[in-house]
């Protein structure tokens, strides 16, 4: 990360930095057109259009029409939205959610909570490749099967599931069944048609792609009804009542202006290659990410270090990755545990996530700070 | 109307001549409790502490909340000053005071204490006068001298009359500061926080030793101890936190010790490096939060071990107390939620997978002279962090 001079930030999974023109877009929201959308003067007016061209721009990068974009507080947010308003909305007809085992907290946990409240929840492992297979979903859909949930990018090791197939082979079974797709770590760094997809509903977030956290949308396919989650006024046609946030609406518009998959794409393959070949050439350092990953995400085991101290000690050096397990009291991921891989690999994983400002510098800093690492912390 | 919170002092009045020593401490150290509220003319006489807020706009919710923690203190009273000392001020303003409370309760009694002789009315007499004046304004009420629902109390005291109900009850013990000076071990777990707490309240004033090893312990583990001892020096006044950077001897110990022993060697470093500190700033005890067969180094023959490695008094006050009780206490005073706080602490890093149940103290001595930590444990003292600890929710 070019910013602050030295420091190392690989950690873009986490979340971004935000860039310069969507900052400017919200300080700019936030002092000249503050007006309230709903408001029926100009200043109202202003913001009002503020907010379409957010939606207009969100719109397009998920080629589907502004009326299908919801905006929402985030991630989660749109995951919840998705999940219960799909649930409570077919529940006397269906009651069946199927999601993968490697979703995000907030999916999985909707989910819990969904089975508490008396749904039938089914969850697919992927296979030893990391990937959830359609022919699994497929087995598991049925008439009562209401919602089908699959990320798009995992999180942990950024493996890109085929949610296009999962959802035809979904839909071939039953084509009352909704599917959602978590697109968060996807967002900005694939070519998202959320049509071709095949998806009903699909969440992103604002703070992956450079713009501010608290901002986040959930594509609902027209013709689709949810049931909303929250109450009051007309705001997101009901859906999502509440005053809209608007600068960090504006500035998630702008962001998604900036977007340069393809070429952020070239820059990450490039440093995705270069860093498992200086990471290859380090004694105990294996790769977990599958094959088919993003080149965005690269999950990592380094030697019999527990990911939490070689954390600290990269931070030391102003290198700033993910634990890859975020194993809290030795408790290891679900993620790296579903792909089979030892107790001792999931103990010492460790998540790097690129971002168009990386630069080679940075995985140098990180190999040299790996090998410092492996040699002072690992047990004889 | 006037308040004023009214103290009654616990085991001081047993101290004898110590007496009005223990008495300056308990106000030093309810005015430190009280700072940053307002100001307070603090005053004692006749057993009794006075804390008079001086101005109209002082939160007594928070004044109360923050005496029921001040060790030495076993009740105290918010009462109304009545505006002269007269009967007819007494009449005046004990019902009106008290109304919320007498119209809750179906009974009551009135109980006077008539410290100033030079009142005209005898207690008897103040209590018929104000019994009626009570049954005639609030009629549903009906006298019940043994079981009543709510007691008014009226004191006649030097410097004036004063109104309240039943007393609260205070924290108990007796003041820091008078019970000498210790250091406590403090880990960030739940236990050391409760042992700091028992010992703050047999009067030890604290000061605490927290053990940090980066980058196998993180920084937030650091900071969370910092908000645990804020939690406790509400109770335990301010403190002062030394930050022992151990890194290299925990390295030290993995690189040299024999496994089974990793853990039984750290605590034994610790109490030796604790016990320095303690020397160093006028502190005679140690004090850990230990407790009999919770795990392996808290066995009797580890702890044989451990307690010879310091020369002084080591306080245990847990040792005999089930998980649960600890952790009923951690609740009590709010050092819980943080307590559980998913951070590694130094005690958690190269924990050895078999550790000496029955550590056989010769052994465990030869191999920690063996390894050799003095220069380690030098240089450690040489870098010590310190971090001044004041109250916080």
């Amino acid at each position: 990360m070019g910013a602050k001079g030295l420091e190392h930030y690989l950690d873009n999974s986490a979340t971004t930095a935000v860039s310069k023109a969507a900052a400017d877009k919200a300080y700019a929201v936030m002092t000249t057109t503050f007006g309230n959308p709903s408001s029926l003067h100009s200043k109202g007016m202003e913001a009002e259009h503020e907010l379409t061209a957010a939606r207009k721009s969100v719109a397009s990068c998920l080629h589907v029409s502004q009326e299908e974009i919801t905006f929402t507080s985030g991630g989660t947010e749109a995951n919840n939205l998705a999940l219960f308003g799909a649930a409570y909305a077919s529940k006397r007809v269906r009651s069946k959610i199927i999601i993968s085992a490697v979703e995000h907290s907030s999916v999985l946990e909707a989910g819990k909570q969904l089975e508490n409240e008396g749904f039938t929840v089914a969850r697919i492992l992927p296979r030893s490749d990391g990937v959830i297979h359609p022919e699994d979903v497929a087995a598991e859909t049925d008439a009562a099967t209401a919602l089908v949930s699959v990320m798009l990018v995992n999180n942990e090791t950024g493996a890109v599931m085929p949610v296009g197939e999962i959802f035809s082979a979904v839909k071939a079974k039953n084509s009352q069944t909704l599917c959602h797709t978590d697109a968060v770590q996807a967002f900005g760094k694939l070519e998202i048609k959320a049509r071709a997809l095949g998806a009903d509903l699909l969440s992103v977030s604002g703070h992956k792609v450079h713009a501010p956290k608290g901002v986040g949308a959930l594509y609902v396919r027209r013709g689709v009804r949810l049931v909303p989650r929250q109450y009051g006024g007309e705001q997101e046609k009901r859906l999502r009542p509440g005053t809209e946030n608007l600068p960090a609406i504006a500035a998630l518009g702008v962001a998604c202006g900036e977007f340069d998959i393809a070429g952020n794409r070239v820059t990450a393959e490039r440093l995705n290659r270069y860093a498992r070949e200086r990471l290859s050439a380090i004694d105990g350092v294996t790769v977990n990410s599958p094959d088919n990953a993003l080149p965005y995400v690269l999950n990592i085991s380094a030697g019999r270090v527990r990911s939490e101290t070689m954390l600290h000690f990269l931070e030391e050096r102003d290198i700033f990755v993910s634990s890859g397990s975020a194993c809290a009291k030795g408790k290891p991921s679900h993620v790296l545990s579903a792909l089979g891989l030892s107790r001792e690999r999931a103990d010492s994983a460790l998540r790097l996530s690129f971002c168009k400002t990386n630069t080679e510098a940075d995985i140098d800093a990180l190999c040299e700070g790996i090998r410092q690492g492996l040699r002072v912390l690992a047990h004889r | 109307m006037k308040e004023i919170i009214l103290i009654k002092d616990g085991e001081i009045v047993l101290k004898g001549l110590n007496r009005r020593q223990f008495e300056d401490v308990l106000k030093k150290n309810i005015r430190i409790a009280l700072q940053g509220l307002g100001s307070f003319a603090i005053t004692s006489a006749q057993s009794t502490i006075a804390v008079k807020p001086l101005g109209d706009d002082i939160d007594l919710d928070e004044a109360c909340a923050r005496i029921g923690r001040v060790f030495g203190i076993v009740s105290f009273s918010r009462a109304a000053l009545c505006e002269e000392k007269s009967m007819e001020s007494v009449l005046a303003t004990a019902p009106v005071y008290l109304e919320k409370q007498l119209r809750a309760a179906k009974t009551f009694k009135v109980e006077a204490k008539r410290s100033d002789k030079k009142f005209p009315l005898k207690s008897p007499e103040i209590c018929r006068e104000l019994g009626g004046v009570i049954l005639s304004k609030y009629r549903h009420l009906t006298v019940d001298v043994h079981h009543p629902d709510v007691t008014v109390y009226v004191e006649i005291r030097d410097h004036g009359a004063y109104v309240h109900a039943d007393p609260i009850r205070g924290a108990g013990g007796i003041p820091v500061g008078t019970g000498g000076k210790a250091v406590v071990l403090i880990s960030g777990g739940i236990d050391s926080p409760v042992a700091a707490y028992m010992m703050a309240k047999r009067g030890v004033k604290l000061t605490a030793v927290h053990f940090a090893s980066p980058p196998y312990t993180a920084m937030r583990a650091e900071e969370k101890v910092v908000r645990l001892l804020q939690k406790v020096s509400r109770y335990a006044m301010p403190m002062t936190m030394y930050t022992v950077p151990f890194t290299k001897i925990q390295e030290k110990l993995r690189d040299d010790c024999p496994e089974e022993l990793f853990t039984i060697i750290m605590r034994r470093l610790m109490m030796e490096i604790a016990q320095r500190i303690a020397r160093d700033h006028d502190c005679a005890a140690l004090i850990t939060g230990e407790s009999l067969g919770q795990v392996a180094s808290q066995t009797i023959g580890a702890l044989n071990c451990t307690d010879d490695a310091a020369d002084m008094v080591v306080f245990r006050p847990l040792i005999g107390m089930d998980k649960q009780e600890i952790i009923n206490i951690a609740y009590q005073i709010d050092t819980y939620e943080t307590s559980i706080e998913p951070y590694e602490d130094c005690c958690t890093v190269f924990t050895p997978r078999h550790p000496r149940t029955k550590p056989i103290l010769k052994f465990v001595k030869a191999a920690q002279e063996k390894a050799g930590f003095e220069p380690l444990i030098e240089e450690a003292l040489q870098n010590l962090k310190i971090t001044q600890i004041y109250p916080e929710d």
